[in-house]
């Protein structure tokens, strides 16, 4: 053993010398709650695999490969900021990209500010990435909590219901997708009332007692913002009660795939939801990104795949049109940066880092030939027909 | 007035399904006097495999009841293995040790369950003939929810029958009274606990298995029960099925109840209840006083003895490379430096408690988070630097100690550790749920250390003296006047009062001290880290402190140092290697407890230190130096 070790030790340092040969690589650092949110980022990886490998084998950016070295953070922002710090002293990474829960991604996206870092937070819905707590080097793919509620509050202003109940997990997603909601439909349709709300612990909603007190303010509409196994409780609890039963439901991200397919043949008829409905868009580019990751993986794609997908299109997009890995020339090229994507062109605006990505809007219809739920009448809503202006994103985003 | 009637039952139909989960726990506790903390997974199993046997046996009432009771048959199978091949190896090893086990146990079983059964959730199908739903006082009601009430008191009419009409049932009942005396009484004990552990399991198990129609089952179900079944066991008195049955109806209805006046409470409500029912009834509502604990015969615990000089200069050469290893390493290595450190003082903390005040804590991240927000808050809202940072940090856990001590030294054993939990969760749900000043569960941000200190290597040495200084204080503490007392009540309380000790007082000003330098470890993790979150009081972080505290040696004063560097430098680096880290991490556990009974630090004392000179000096090894 001792006799090798000398050996091996000039092994290793032949190793970084021999990737120079190769033309070296851009390295982007990756952090995810992987084994926290399996179910969720299983499918996100997938998709940002998909990319990279679409963009190396046209020749890679600026000549060079991508290398993505991604790394688990386990559900705990300390985790995620020890991997920041280790992908960027140790592996020299040239950006970092990621996250899903909201508050890694701002706790990445604070390390960022920091250490002057590119950072493309890809999946974290809260607002606050890009605007309470946004500053120059963090950067957001996904439409945001307040974007999906605005979109969802048009819709439900078109119904009748006058008396509206809510339930969200008691977290802050929950409360600002329920604040943002509030004040969109309020606005639109001011003889609104609220009677009643419920704030369930996230994945603990006891299920039987919350649909009770929901029923007894005896609301004309309900505003769902519970998700993964909350919502299976949910629906089933409150299908069984009659909760449902004449009575609308309007309901955030339900019409995903992640979300709406473990429901099986109990998707909940009616519901008018945000989701992504990859089974109907007939859009060329589109169809060939679904028949690309079908053959690929033998699995149909999730939301999650599209914004693994999407955000190292948009990183390979900027590195091209910055012409270098330095940070400062990526974040001025992120800045008002547009690419084509299989769901259209996608901008990310220079007032606030947030990209113009939509989301789907439609209703939920159960297929029996499927034996899951899928999206009908369902129409694409850019996020720049709901994103806020200007003046606004001013008063609330500090400056640089 | 019908609402109320119709509310009352869901919250009935609750408590059954916690009542089945919790009273197998409170078995297995009564008995074998283990915290298991991998009830949660039987539970999460239970649920998967009657997942699975449901789609594989032919569709049906029977088929289906079949595959419930097959799951609850199967999940006793796994605890009997684990019982037999894990379990009956470390009966004899220091008090909470086996935790230490279960939770390895903990992440084997969350791995597998991926591994076996995928990332999604999966929605069983309904329960055949329970369907629909009734109309109870004009309001819909399911059917297979009154199953569920009527299920909880049958389940707990048997145990009742199986406790009081069967031989075997007086004896676990004379074991859980008892368990030297049974023992000396020629019963064979690890058949007993064996077969008390597959009861329990079984029970877990049936638990997990009758959810299939209530919910999806999903990875998490394990850890987002535990808690509450701990907290039902508890409340209902440790060991008594009817207090936990009593406890489980007390604790849904409250909840069903909570939520239609302040629905914001579903975060804390459980641990309010804890709280309050303990702070009035000391050993739950059904449970007894224990009596003064007893040694068992032929063995007993080597005191603490002051060490010599080979201590110190080995302190010192400890230091002196700490000191220089930084010039050595790159910047991420100084960082993860830092984390050790950090993690030696929050165990090491801990560890004072438990080694020289006998009070375990299941809450001690209480004090570390309060530790991070003293500091972040103090930073946030007064911009002051990080030398007043540290302060606030000191200020905010001492203040928080002192409050939670003074109730929590008052209670004894698992129960004042399950009443530190509950201190720690309400701190948990205000620091997640102010959002106006705490931020909320988004934390607050820019909390980086003032220029004298922002360097890595500045900060690394600021980490070091801070924790140095910390840790010869508390080494110091233990053998001052002060720790002797402490001692003294924790080997013998009744001794101790007579001869004019002030017990709860000396124990009090221990419990304050552990948390003080619990803060200090969170205000320094606060600035490593640059934000705070509610996350550093959580239960993760407090079963973190537990498991390098045992994993060290929870005999020995520098155990935790070792079990903090061991636990921290493999979660660090298995886990940038592989996905699967709870797997291998949960298997690197499981075999250091077999290997290790006495902790790693307190099995090198007690291999070497009668024998070998090299290792005279280290805790707990016979006649390293002179008293003082």
């Amino acid at each position: 053993m001792r006799r090798r070790l000398p050996f091996l030790l000039a092994l290793l340092t032949m190793v970084p010398g021999a990737l120079a040969l190769a033309g070296e690589p851009i390295k982007i650092g990756e952090i995810n709650s992987y084994s926290r949110v399996p179910q969720f980022l299983d499918p996100y990886k997938k998709g940002w695999e998909m990319a990279v490998d679409e963009i190396n084998a046209a020749g890679g950016v600026l000549g060079r490969k991508l290398v993505v070295i991604s790394r688990d953070d386990g559900g705990k922002p300390d985790v995620a900021e020890r991997h920041a710090t280790e992908l960027v002293q140790n592996e020299k990474v040239s950006l970092l990209a990621g996250t899903f829960l909201s508050h890694i991604g701002l706790a990445v996206s604070s390390f960022a500010k920091r250490n002057k870092v590119l950072f493309v937070a890809a999946e974290p819905l809260s607002d606050a990435i890009t605007w309470s707590k946004g500053h120059r080097y963090t950067f957001r793919l996904r439409p945001n909590t307040y974007e999906q509620c605005v979109m969802l509050a048009r819709e439900a202003a078109k119904l009748p219901a006058k008396r509206w109940a809510t339930i969200a997990p008691n977290y802050e997603y929950g409360q600002s997708a329920v604040r943002a909601f509030k004040e969109a439909l309020s606005k639109l349709r001011p003889d609104v009332e609220w009677v009643e709300e419920q704030w369930p612990a996230l994945f603990k909603l006891d299920a039987g007692s919350t649909v009770q007190a929901l029923a007894r303010a005896r609301p004309d509409a309900i505003f769902n913002v519970t998700f993964g196994s909350d919502l299976a409780k949910f629906v089933r609890e409150g299908t069984t009660r009659g909760l449902f039963r004449n009575r609308a439901v309007v309901s955030l991200l339900t019409g995903e795939p992640e979300y709406l397919d473990p429901l099986k043949d109990e998707a909940p008829e009616g519901w008018i939801v945000t989701g992504y409905p990859w089974y109907a868009i007939q859009d060329p580019a589109h169809k060939k990104f679904v028949a690309d990751y079908e053959k690929r993986y033998n699995d149909y794609p999730r939301v999650g795949s599209l914004v693994g997908y999407l955000t190292f299109k948009a990183i390979a997009a900027a590195i091209a049109k910055a012409g270098s890995t330095d940070t400062e020339a990526l974040v001025d090229a992120m800045e008002g940066l547009e690419f084509d994507s299989p769901v259209g062109r996608i901008k990310f605006r220079k007032i606030d880092h947030q990209s113009t990505l939509g989301a789907w809007v439609g209703k939920i219809k159960y297929d029996p030939k499927l034996g899951r739920g899928i999206m009908v009448d369902w129409k694409y809503v850019d996020g720049s027909e709901v994103l806020p202006g200007p003046e606004w994103v001013a008063k609330v985003r500090p400056k640089d | 007035m019908e609402f109320y009637l119709v509310q009352a039952l869901n919250g009935l139909a609750s408590a059954s399904s916690l009542f089945l989960v919790a009273s197998g726990l409170s078995i297995i506790f009564g008995v074998t006097r283990i915290v298991n903390f991998a009830h949660g997974s039987f539970y999460m199993l239970g649920a998967y495999i009657a997942y699975t046997l449901v789609q594989a046996l032919p569709t049906g009432a029977v088929g289906y009841w079949l595959a419930v009771l097959g799951a609850a048959v199967a999940v006793g199978l796994i605890g009997a293995a684990v019982e037999l091949l894990l379990l009956r190896r470390i009966y004899r090893a220091p008090e909470l040790f086996q935790l230490l086990a279960t939770f390895g146990l903990v992440l084997v079983v969350a791995d597998l369950v991926l591994l076996i059964w995928g990332p999604e959730d999966l929605l069983g199908p309904r329960a055949p003939g329970l369907r629909g739903s009734v109309m109870i006082l004009g309001e819909p009601f399911p059917t297979y929810e009154l199953f569920m009430i009527a299920l909880g008191p049958l389940v707990l009419a048997g145990l009742w029958v199986l406790f009081h009409r069967t031989r075997w049932g007086t004896l676990v009942r004379a074991a859980t009274e008892d368990r030297e005396m049974v023992g000396a009484l020629g019963v064979n004990e690890a058949w007993l606990f064996t077969s008390v552990f597959v009861l329990g399991s079984f029970l877990a198990g049936l638990g997990g298995a009758v959810q299939l129609p209530r919910e999806a089952v999903n990875h998490t179900m394990d850890l987002h029960i535990i808690a509450e079944v701990f907290v039902v066991v508890v409340v209902g008195g440790m060991g008594s099925i009817l207090g936990a049955f009593l406890a489980a109806v007390l604790i849904s209805e409250l909840n069903a109840f909570g939520i239609l006046i302040f629905p914001e409470i579903t975060l804390v409500l459980v641990f309010l209840i804890m709280a309050a029912v303990l702070i009035f009834r000391p050993w739950g509502l059904l449970g007894r006083p224990e009596g003064p604990p007893r040694t068992p015969a032929g063995e007993f615990e080597p005191p603490l003895r002051l060490l010599g000089r080979g201590f110190l200069y080995f302190c010192l050469a400890v230091l002196a490379s700490a000191a220089v290893l930084p010039h050595l390493l790159p910047t991420y290595y100084i960082r993860i430096a830092c984390e050790v450190l950090i993690s030696a003082l929050f165990a090491t903390s801990l560890g004072f408690m438990m080694t020289v005040g006998g009070m375990a804590s299941f809450g001690h991240a209480a004090y570390f988070g309060l530790g991070a927000y003293g500091a972040a808050l103090a930073v946030t809202y007064a911009q002051v630097g990080t030398g007043l940072g540290l302060l606030a940090a000191l200020g905010l856990g001492l203040a928080g100690a002192v409050l939670f001590g003074y109730f929590c030294v008052r209670l004894s054993g698992v129960y004042s550790a399950m009443l530190t939990l509950a201190f720690a969760q309400i701190v948990y749900a205000v620091l997640f749920q102010w959002y106006g000043i705490t931020g909320g569960d988004n934390g607050l941000l820019g909390i980086w250390p003032s220029d004298w200190v922002s360097s890595p290597l500045a900060y690394y040495y600021l980490t070091l003296t801070v924790v140095a200084v910390s840790l010869f204080l508390l080494r110091r503490l233990a053998f001052a006047p002060f720790g002797y007392s402490l001692r003294a009540g924790r080997d013998s309380a009744l001794r101790s009062e007579a001869i004019g000790i002030h017990v709860r007082r000396v124990r009090w000003v221990g419990f304050v001290i552990a948390g003080f330098f619990a803060a200090a470890a969170g205000g320094l993790f606060a600035f490593l880290k640059g934000s705070v979150f509610p996350d550093y009081s959580s239960i993760p972080v407090s079963v973190d402190s537990l498991v390098m505290v045992l994993l060290g040696g929870v005999q020995t004063l520098s155990g935790p140092i070792v079990g903090a560097g061991v636990y921290k430098v493999l979660e660090v680096f298995v886990n940038r290697y592989t996905e699967h880290w709870q797997l291998i991490l949960g298997c690197v556990l499981v075999g250091l407890v077999i290997l290790f009974p006495q902790g790693l630090l307190g099995y090198l004392v007690g291999r070497f230190g009668r024998s070998g000179e090299e290792w005279r000096g280290v805790d707990g090894a016979p006649a390293g130096g002179r008293a003082s």
